[in-house]
């Protein structure tokens, strides 16, 4: 009997939540009832997600895709003979030559959904642990010289240098210093995080531990969000696989040098993707904003130098080790360097990951790759970088993605998530929202974003209700200048940003009259 | 989310005490009791407060911060429905309104036969799938008003 045809179906969360394991069970059935031998690998999600839950089968001319595959399609794919490839209406051809995947640059994400993510066998294959291998050949401050000549910038929504913060920390003496993840992955739209600890979960463990070498830090904790329990289980898997294989433990591949990593649940706090508040929910308290300075980097977990940086920002560090800064930094625009994983959600057609070089137009984004609005109807609105920033209208679609060319347009890039939204959508419900969403999270530590939330929802209430709109439009302007200087963090700093866009680029939804009041 | 029902005094002491040595060890803890009990019971604050070294205020006050913490039991099962941004633009509050219209049952609270507690949650990192929710730890994606009559109907039966 010949050799069992390799089958994939992913247990990504999101494969699993519209029914992968379902097909995956089915396949297995169909197969021993038809004595066909296979083998279903379970890998990563593509990010394809229109296509899940989406099916590989692998024949001599690669991956042959089908998708998206239900459980009664099962027995018509056999009797197609998938398992060569055969014609069937929900064959893609190679799951490589599709053109969503095709026109992407992955570098960060080159392993995800392909590989096994929890095999070391099968991610040294796909080119891991080239980085780490050459990081502990080299001086700590020659790896933080890489980095920092890559043009890496945290990946997390702030933008800074990952470089110039390792270098802070890795001059700054301690007996213990900490590889921070910041796994809380909090803004709506974005998934980068979550399909990276699932998908190819070594790769950000490879990162943090150069990261270790990097800084002199011989322990790291992954803060990750509750939300994740499926990327809770795979890292915790991926962790003992990894110290199985000797790449963490008390000697990182017999270099005699120690990295431990730990997995640390979050509980429901959008707050603590704040790297201060993150540190002291990690201490075991409340997730209260600190003062800067002292920086994390000097003063950070239980006091000592911290390196803190978010899963996507530690995950590209490999790729930049194995095939060097300059090839990083050939990617990109500006002072924007290297590939930005976008997320493409909300009401659009075709939504998932597409990790580019940095200057790919909204426009381009959204009709090329989306396909336009899911409902099909006019597209109105669409917010980039999670919940604090700004909703753009169509006008400003050809703005390149770029965190100084919407800095220009006051938004920002954020986390690289883009929401959709449709001509249902009304922004001034959407302002009132931006300011709900900051007063639920709000750690209450500052007044202007504690008490600034509260009464933002109220003034923007006012206003779609009828009442005295000059004057509070008046006092709305007021308090979004006072939140954004006055703001101890980025939450209450940064609520502003969609309230502004919306009253900037969508005045009439606040201004038309309307029959009810609003819920709540 | 196998939580037993009741709380039991000597387990919580046991995973308090098995708890207390790490570093950072409130919220792992507080994890841990929920898992086990589904809420966290007033009575625990004391334990955890001496155990650690910390004052019950502090305890009280980490417990209250997060919202994952809960102070009284939950539903048999429990449904987070997401209602961040993503979700909004793939109509969630329609599905909201489609819970408190068929079948009266409001989010943030349990029904009063405690089968079923609905939870607002803000973002599950499945937006390109939106609407999503979470049912008892299980990912659910596109969900739509049919999804959410059958999690309703009397009797329990396994979703989609």
């Amino acid at each position: 009997m010949s050799a069992p045809t390799r089958i994939f179906v992913p247990r990504d969360a999101a494969a699993l939540s519209v029914g992968a394991e379902r097909v995956a069970a089915a396949l297995a059935t169909e197969a021993e009832r038809r004595g066909v031998p296979i083998e279903i690998v379970r890998n990563g999600s593509r990010g394809l997600f229109w296509l899940e839950p989406l099916v590989e089968v692998e024949t001599a001319a690669g991956r042959i895709a089908y998708g998206p595959v239900k459980p009664a399609d099962v027995a018509a794919l056999f009797a197609a003979d998938f398992l060569h490839g055969g014609a069937h209406a929900l064959a893609l051809g190679l799951t490589e030559d599709i053109s969503y995947l095709k026109n992407q640059e992955r570098l960060t994400f080159a392993r995800c959904g392909v590989i096994d993510p929890l095999s070391v066998a099968d991610y040294r294959a796909h080119g891991g642990f080239a980085g780490l291998e050459r990081a502990l050949g080299v001086a700590p401050a020659e790896i933080v010289r890489e980095v920092t000549s890559s043009g890496l910038r945290g990946r997390g929504g702030a933008g800074f240098p990952t470089g110039i913060k390792w270098k802070t920390v890795l001059d700054t003496p301690a007996e213990q210093k900490y590889i921070v993840c910041n796994a809380d992955e909090g803004d709506s739209g974005t998934f980068a995080d979550r399909l990276l600890m699932e998908g190819d979960p070594l790769c950000l463990i490879e990162g943090m531990t150069i990261a270790g070498l990097a800084v002199g830090a011989s322990e790291g904790f992954i803060y990750l969000r509750s939300e994740y329990p499926h990327a809770h289980r795979v890292l915790n898997a991926a962790i003992a696989v990894a110290e199985a294989a000797g790449y963490l433990g008390a000697s990182v591949c017999g270099s005699g040098r120690a990295f431990r990593l730990e997995v640390r649940l979050g509980a429901g706090a959008y707050i603590c993707g704040e790297e201060t508040a993150l540190l002291d929910s990690l201490e075991g308290k409340r997730g209260v904003v600190r003062a800067k300075p002292p920086l994390p980097a000097i003063s950070g977990l239980f006091g000592q130098p911290t390196v803190i940086n978010n899963v996507i920002s530690l995950a590209s560090v490999p790729w930049i080790m194995a095939h060097g800064a300059a090839a990083y930094a050939a990617f990109g625009m500006g002072r924007s360097r290297g590939t930005l994983p976008i997320q493409l959600a909300g009401n659009v057609k075709r939504g998932g990951l597409i990790e580019k070089a940095f200057g790919l137009t909204l426009r381009q984004l959204i009709e090329d790759y989306g396909g336009g609005t899911a409902s099909g109807r006019p597209l109105r609105a669409v917010q980039v970088g999670g919940p604090l920033g700004a909703y753009f209208p169509e006008s400003l679609l050809d703005t390149p993605l770029d965190y100084e060319a919407f800095l220009a347009v006051k938004g920002m890039l954020g986390h690289g998530g883009v929401v959709v939204f449709d001509d249902t959508v009304d922004l001034a419900e959407q302002a009132r929202f931006a300011f709900h969403f900051c007063a639920v999270e709000s750690c209450g530590k500052c007044t202007p974003c504690r008490i600034g939330a509260v009464r933002g929802r109220e003034t923007v209430e006012r206003i779609i209700a009828g009442i005295e709109r000059p004057k509070n439009f008046a006092v709305l302007d007021d308090l979004c200048t006072l939140m954004t200087d006055a703001s101890l963090c980025a939450l209450g700093g940064l609520t502003p940003i969609p309230v502004v866009s919306a009253l900037t680029h969508f005045r009439q939804d606040f201004e038309r009259a309307r029959p009810v009041p609003p819920a709540e | 989310m196998a939580a037993e029902t009741g709380w039991k005094p000597d387990a919580a002491q046991a995973i308090i005490e098995a708890g207390k040595s790490a570093p950072g060890a409130l919220l792992p803890i507080l994890h841990a009791l929920q898992d086990a009990f589904g809420y966290i019971d007033r009575s625990a604050v004391p334990v955890i407060a001496e155990a650690l070294n910390l004052s019950r205020a502090e305890v009280h006050g980490v417990i209250t911060f997060y919202h994952d913490f809960r102070a009284a039991p939950p539903g048999e099962r429990v449904l987070k429905l997401c209602r961040a941004e993503s979700c909004q633009a793939m109509g969630c509050e329609t599905l909201v309104a489609h819970l408190a219209a068929r079948h009266g049952i409001a989010v943030d609270a349990t029904t009063t036969d405690g089968r079923l507690t609905v939870e607002t949650v803000y973002c599950l990192g499945n937006c390109a799938l939106s609407p999503a929710a979470m049912l008892d730890g299980e990912l659910l994606g596109r969900v739509d008003a049919a999804l959410l009559d059958d999690l309703c109907r009397p009797q329990p039966g396994s979703v989609s």
